[in-house]
């Protein structure tokens, strides 16, 4: 068995107890420990990219008991994408809160662990009960880190997305039992395998659940109409959280593409791609109504917000389709889109600090410490995120349109992307100008008390170059992300993978 | 019996989701621990419901019931008794914080002594 694959779990798990029993008082010493971790998740996630780098899918068997008894945990090139994607965008974001945020409440880097731990169980594991347990541990995790120094508006922000996800959970648990009481297995591999020979009698029941189950990735990925509680959410946490929780939406991305191509692809019978009607025009709304959102929006923070909840109307237009084509692009944009969305978070909170009284509003104020170089960065991450020429939003976005080229609903969906990225367009250039521009010509500077620190330029730089490199290296990414897309829709090599026989339609 | 499960199962979900709605906290806490029971009882019954069986093995059992659900009930319990520590205590945070305990971020915020008199 290879062990390598429990590793991205474990470490976190062994690192988080570690710094809250013996660093609470010691920032220097958790930071250390926590940002080891951090490095050490990076390179377990290359290693095991490098593992399912040739295609071959690898199962671990928990306690070694024998797939479909036991919990498995499975790697494949999706899996392997998404554990570096998130390494990534941890490290880079824990380089940026150890310039001050760390230190404005308790425990964030025992938290900070634990979500890793949370975010690459759910990526690896191959049963849809434990997704659901590690679900909850990175929610738990997410709910300390969102009130992570306070206040009363992110407190109050905080028992609001608590309430949303608790709901989400008790419709999560009632999916899993209806799913289990007809098929009567949780092993995802072992579903796909059963899910055609459902008696008609018992097919309602599995169908309930196998939407419910749709409804509790589209609260987690903030589809219309459950997108609600991530403006209020996002807006309120803390910056670097809000960077951290970018690849939060993508954790309900990939469960959809998991469940629904897995389980309930070809191999389904009656019940092949069930999800897509659902999706799509879901999707759309979302893609508009985020879109709107960005223009509407008054402050900085809430822009960013709804832009994530446009670029996920837009990764899951692509993913609805549930062609391989359609799907690669789909990945890239996920890739870009996390990046751009974490950048965006981070510049706001630089820029909010320093507007000392006048915060993230989208108001004319005075020139602040800085203001040149953060308007220069906010002028990239804008362009990322709204998908403009020469970074790898305007990439992901031609990818998307190319995608979906053959979808019966091609017109439609094209007119709602560049629609939404016109708004959005439209919408970021209003609040950099207001923000940027037309602050310049006010009298006075503010005086903020918080120092520059270099490390957090460092990590927008990082995550900036991060999309620079998506757009040099295009080719490459989208070659890998072609075969990963492969990967996904045969299913087969995934079940034959954790079942360890031959699976025959 | 599989009358007045379904039935109890169905009461304490309208209930909870009739509190989850009514956007103060203490309801909200209270019908979020009612939506738990009754998904806790809801996977319970996904294994069939069965009575005077054993879940393990045992020489002179007549039949089993499915242990697996009673495995999940066992984690959903364990998991909804942590979620409802922590949202008690950040309800309780919020309502200290910002004086009222509205869950909607719109409301239009009262001091405690206001709304203690009204």
């Amino acid at each position: 068995m290879n062990h390598w694959l429990i590793l991205p779990i474990l470490l976190p798990a062994l690192v988080a107890p570690l710094i809250a029993l013996t660093m609470r008082y010691d920032i220097v010493l958790a930071r250390i420990f926590s940002l080891a971790s951090a490095a050490a998740l990076l390179a377990l996630a290359l290693i095991l990219t490098g593992i399912a780098h040739d295609g071959t899918v690898t199962s671990y068997l928990l306690g070694n008991w024998a797939a479909p008894f036991g919990i498995v945990l499975v790697l494949d090139r999706l899996s392997a994408l998404m554990l570096l994607l998130t390494a990534v965008l941890a490290v880079v974001v824990l380089l940026y809160s150890i310039g001050g945020w760390d230190k404005r409440g308790r425990h964030f880097h025992s938290l900070y662990q634990f979500q890793l731990m949370g975010i690459n169980g759910a990526f690896l594991t191959g049963d849809f009960f434990n997704l659901f347990v590690f679900f909850e541990v990175l929610l738990i995790a997410s709910y300390g880190l969102m009130v992570h120094g306070g206040g009363r508006d992110c407190v109050r922000a905080g028992v609001q997305y608590v309430i949303v996800n608790l709901v989400g959970s008790s419709v999560f648990l009632i999916a899993v039992g209806l799913i289990y009481s007809v098929v009567g297995t949780l092993n995802m591999a072992d579903l796909a395998v059963k899910v055609a020979d459902v008696p008609p009698g018992d097919r309602a029941l599995l169908v309930t659940g196998a939407l419910l189950l749709l409804l509790v990735f589209a609260i987690k990925a903030a589809l219309v109409p459950v997108q609600f509680w991530l403006p209020g959410t996002y807006a309120n946490a803390p910056g670097p959280v809000a960077a951290l929780f970018a690849v939060m939406t993508k954790v309900g991305a990939y469960s959809i593409i998991r469940m629904y191509t897995l389980a309930f692809g070809d191999g389904a019978g009656d019940l092949a791609w069930l999800a897509g009607p659902w999706l799509m025009p879901a999707a759309l709304v979302t893609l508009l109504l985020g879109m709107v959102g960005v223009l509407a929006s008054r402050a900085l923070g809430q822009m960013a917000s709804f832009a994530v909840i446009g670029s996920m109307g837009t990764l899951l237009v692509a993913v609805s389709l549930f062609t391989p084509m359609a799907m690669s692009a789909a990945l890239y944009y996920l890739l870009h889109s996390t990046l751009a969305a974490a950048s965006m978070f981070l510049i706001i909170d630089l820029v909010s600090e320093r507007r000392t009284g006048f915060g993230g509003n989208i108001e004319v104020a005075p020139r602040f410490a800085q203001m040149g170089f953060l308007a220069c960065v906010f002028f990239l991450a804008a362009i990322a995120m709204t998908g403009m020429p020469p970074l790898s939003g305007f990439i992901g976005k031609l990818l998307i349109l190319d995608g979906v080229r053959d979808a019966d609903w091609a017109y439609v969906i094209w007119a709602v992307i560049l629609l939404g990225s016109l708004l959005a367009i439209v919408g970021f250039a209003r609040a950099g100008s207001t923000v940027f521009w037309k602050s310049r010509s006010m009298e006075g500077a503010l005086k903020s008390s918080r120092r520059p620190v270099v490390l957090s330029f460092v990590a927008v730089g990082m995550l900036l170059s991060g999309t620079v490199f998506l757009t040099v290296f295009a080719g490459p990414v989208t070659a890998y992300l072609d075969k990963t897309a492969l990967q996904i829709f045969t299913p087969s090599v995934y079940v034959e993978a954790v079942l360890g026989h031959v699976w025959d339609k | 019996m599989e009358f007045i499960v379904a039935s109890s199962i169905a009461m304490m979900m309208a209930a909870g989701v009739y509190l989850v709605l009514r956007a103060q906290t203490f309801p909200v806490v209270l019908g979020l621990s009612l939506m738990t029971y009754a998904v806790n009882v809801f996977l319970f019954a996904t294994g069939k419901l069965a009575i005077n069986l054993p879940p393990v093995i045992n020489a002179d059992a007549a039949g089993y019931t499915d242990p697996l659900p009673q495995a999940l009930v066992l984690t959903a319990i364990v998991i909804s008794f942590g979620m409802t520590a922590v949202i008690v205590v950040m309800a309780l945070r919020a309502y200290l914080e910002s004086g009222n305990d509205h869950v909607d971020l719109s409301a239009p915020d009262q001091p405690i002594s206001k709304r203690r008199s009204s």
